[in-house]
């Protein structure tokens, strides 16, 4: 009888039914979301938006519409064969007149000396001549003034500085530039080191995954394989590193592997160097000291999947007839690898933006991706580039994880 | 059975300790045939596992032989034994197919493509698991993975099997179900299984002989009928079905009967199977379905009197629990035909048994 009768209710109000649900559900998910919302505000306040403003300084730039406004309205006309004519140098004049009373001169110059190398002293003397020039041929007179605005390419940087975004950091990014004609051709070799960089920044960051797995698999092996009294004792050593700053191991393998540092003196008192080997300030410095510091990052993800293997498979494949290296191979490798994956994926993904420690322990030929940023961020004040060598790093590093999600899955991936 | 030829399986005076200070297994002696269906009985911790994974080659023994076919291999390595086993968890492999798991023993034997694909199929269809070849453990029911654990175990052709509790993660039903199924597998196949399990009932069912442990040492190795209808020792009393226990003192033995008093009750006549003599004490050991209610007065050597504490009913049987010399366990276990509607608790009734069913052991 009391199951009747709540069937006969529940046919009922089959809708009142959903809709109670549905009530508690949304409850249920506000409070989820009111629990996380502190924190997706603080990501996205500090994180996101910011990062996602520096990308945005890759393609978009402005300098030259805003400080040439009559110069960039009156190019739009302009066919780009021949020289502009008349009007053009007129807006060109009054623009650079203004320029000089505004004292922006400069930063017009420096804009186009990004493109064309040597432009930046002739921009600020030609304004400084045209604030007093009063004539009715400016075309003639700005020519006369340098050379420089008789020149095909300048007048083609001009036209395409009439569009507040450029292709130009991408294509700086990856060796390639503005021709005369606004065609994009190869930067000449001495430009041209930016696809080296990429290439450098991908083998060193393989380099050092290979390393960590290398050496974390075995210690990763004996760590789950040990009882808890001495496991626990190995595992704080391996994350002792971990309660380090990475400055300070960085300069602690300076002080081992420097010409008179420990490791050279070590080897040559045991004779088996006769002179100092050069282990710090190259690649070897940079890969042993990127090596130590990943290694809990590649090893912690191989040692929490080995953890949940049950032994028992080990020892069934050995009762199956296999020896014990055969079934280590066939039976337990395998079942690791969603760890491996973990761990190499972690380790290379953060190789890649690798900053401080390159710049400490490596020469000027192992330096990353990230020294460049640096460098254009704080010394050359050019944050175009700096944002643009950003993007490419950041969506390289997005089409590896997606190359990687589609060969391995991370829903096979075990973090921890 | 045994004597007449070479055991198959020989343990001599093997001893194993983990830490150096307790025994887990003492002093073992134990022969099996070939053929056999032999059951390892006992609670946990009684060092039945144990024995199994010494034999299995995962433990080495402190002391002792372990004899296959006649052979020592106590320092053979568990790959070279030949011996076929069977996990408590099943530990298929979980990123190989059913077929490939199943392949795993003859691949590592090196057989030909044919001869293996010819092996799995029949051992496949041992199991009744002929259409799951290409799918994963995971993808499996619980019954379906102890199956293919099973046929992995045997497609390699091993002349003994061990198993590990193999049944422990199934359910009640499904659990019954794959006693008679590997009970029959063995008779079929004439292979040696050495089974280990802590549940009676299943050790009762299928075994040819069971060994029950307790505290590292065998207190009895018997049919499942002898072990049920004579058992040895208190424990094994206890251990295996149902037992009423009453503790008493021996004041008389006249050839094949001895009389023992039993506190609050009297004089009880029983036989003597394993007292130390007059004047020691005893415990007292009674199937409940051997005890008959209300008696004729003189038609048993026993006869009791008791308090219905409490009837329970269970559909083909009714079980009375009564106080009898002071104890309120005392179970009678009565078919559901002989009117024991008429009694209630509370009322007092007489009990009775005889003489050949009560069996006086050593004091528990």
């Amino acid at each position: 009888m009391a199951t009747m009768a709540a069937q006969i209710t529940g046919s009922a109000d089959r809708v009142p039914l959903r809709l109670k649900l549905q009530r508690v559900e949304r409850r249920r998910k506000l409070k989820a979301f009111l629990l996380v919302l502190p924190l997706l505000l603080f990501i996205l306040t500090t994180f996101v938006l910011p990062i996602g403003r520096m990308i945005f300084n890759a393609v978009h730039e402005d300098t030259l519409l805003r400080l040439m406004p009559r110069t960039m309205s009156e190019l739009r006309g302009w066919d780009g064969k021949d020289l502009p004519d008349e009007g053009v140098y007129a807006a060109l004049a009054a623009d650079l007149k203004q320029s000089w009373a505004d004292k922006t001169a400069a930063e017009i110059g420096k804009r186009m000396n990004y493109e064309l190398p040597g432009t930046r002293s002739k921009v600020t003397s030609s304004a400084r001549k045209v604030s007093t020039l009063s004539t009715d041929t400016y075309k003639d007179a700005l020519i006369e003034i340098d050379p420089l605005w008789a020149r095909h390419e300048v007048w083609s940087l001009l036209k395409r500085g009439s569009s507040a975004y450029t292709a130009y950091y991408l294509l700086r990014s990856v060796d390639l530039q503005y021709g005369p004609d606004s065609q994009i051709v190869a930067s000449p070799p001495e430009n041209a080191i930016f696809r080296h960089i990429f290439l450098l920044t991908l083998g060193i960051s393989i380099s050092v995954t290979f390393a960590t797995l290398v050496l974390g698999f075995p210690v990763a092996y004996l760590l789950a394989s040990l009882p808890a009294k001495y496991s626990n004792l190995l595992m704080i050593m391996v994350v002792l590193p971990f309660w380090t700053s990475v400055l300070v191991r960085t300069t602690a393998w300076v002080v081992l592997l420097q010409q008179h540092g420990l490791v050279n003196e070590a080897l040559m008192a045991l004779h088996i160097l006769s002179q100092p080997a050069e282990l710090i300030f190259n690649r070897v410095g940079t890969i042993v000291a990127m090596t130590h510091i990943q290694l809990p990052f590649t090893l912690l993800p191989i040692y929490s999947v080995m953890k949940t293997i049950s032994p028992t498979y080990v020892r069934a494949a050995r009762s199956l007839g296999a020896g014990p290296f055969y079934a280590f191979w066939k039976i337990y490798f395998p079942q690791t690898l969603p760890g491996m994956a973990a761990g190499c994926l972690l380790t290379f993904i953060l190789c890649l933006g690798y900053y401080i420690t390159p710049a400490l322990v490596g020469g000027p030929q192992d330096q990353m991706v990230s020294y460049f940023v640096a460098h254009y961020t704080n010394e050359e004040l050019n944050w175009g580039m700096a944002s643009a060598l950003g993007a490419i790093l950041l969506t390289a590093t997005l089409i590896l994880y997606y190359v990687f999600n589609k060969l391995v899955g991370t829903d096979r991936m075990k973090l921890g | 059975m045994l004597g007449t030829q070479a055991a198959f399986v020989k343990f001599s005076e093997v001893q194993k300790t983990y830490d150096g200070e307790t025994l887990v297994v003492k002093n073992l002696n134990l022969d099996i045939a070939q053929g056999e269906f032999l059951t390892m009985l006992g609670p946990s911790g009684s060092g039945k596992t144990t024995t199994l994974m010494m034999l299995a080659g995962f433990e080495m023994p402190t002391q002792g032989w372990i004899l296959l076919e006649g052979r020592a291999i106590e320092t053979t390595p568990p790959h070279k034994r030949n011996i076929g086993m069977v996990f408590q968890n099943y530990a298929l492999f979980p990123h190989m197919t059913v077929e490939e798991n199943l392949a795993f023993p003859l691949k590592v034997r090196k057989l030909g493509r044919a001869e293996i694909e010819i092996k799995i199929r029949r051992a496949l269809d041992m199991v009744r698991l002929g259409t799951y070849a290409k799918r994963r453990p995971a993808q499996l029911s619980g019954g379906q993975q102890q199956r293919v654990a099973l046929a992995r175990a045997l497609v390699f052709d091993p002349k003994l099997v061990l198993m590990d509790e193999p049944l422990g993660a199934l359910d009640k039903q499904l659990r019954e179900q794959m006693q008679l199924e590997i009970k029959h597998i063995h008779e079929d196949l004439g292979v040696t299984v050495i089974y280990v399990t802590h549940d009676q009932s299943e050790a009762l069912t299928m075994s040819d002989r069971i060994a029950v442990f307790n505290d590292g040492v065998i207190q009895q190795l018997a049919t499942p009928a002898e072990l049920y209808e004579r058992p040895q020792n208190a424990f094994v009393a206890q251990f295996i079905g149902e037992n009423n226990q009453l503790t008493g003192k021996v004041i008389a033995m006249d050839g094949g009967v001895c009389t023992v008093d039993v506190p609050g009750l009297g004089n009880v006549q029983a036989l003597p199977i394993n007292v130390e003599g007059v004047d020691r004490p005893t415990t007292l050991s009674l199937r409940p379905e051997r005890v008959k209610l209300n008696p004729v007065p003189g038609s048993y050597s026993n006869i009791v009197s008791a308090h219905v504490k409490e009837l329970i009913y269970l559909g083909d049987h009714v079980r009375i629990r009564a106080s009898v010399a002071q104890q309120d366990d005392f179970v009678v276990k009565l078919p559901n035909s002989e009117g024991v509607a008429q009694v209630g608790p509370g009322e007092l009734i007489r009990l009775g048994w005889k003489t050949e069913d009560c069996r006086a052991l050593d004091r528990l």
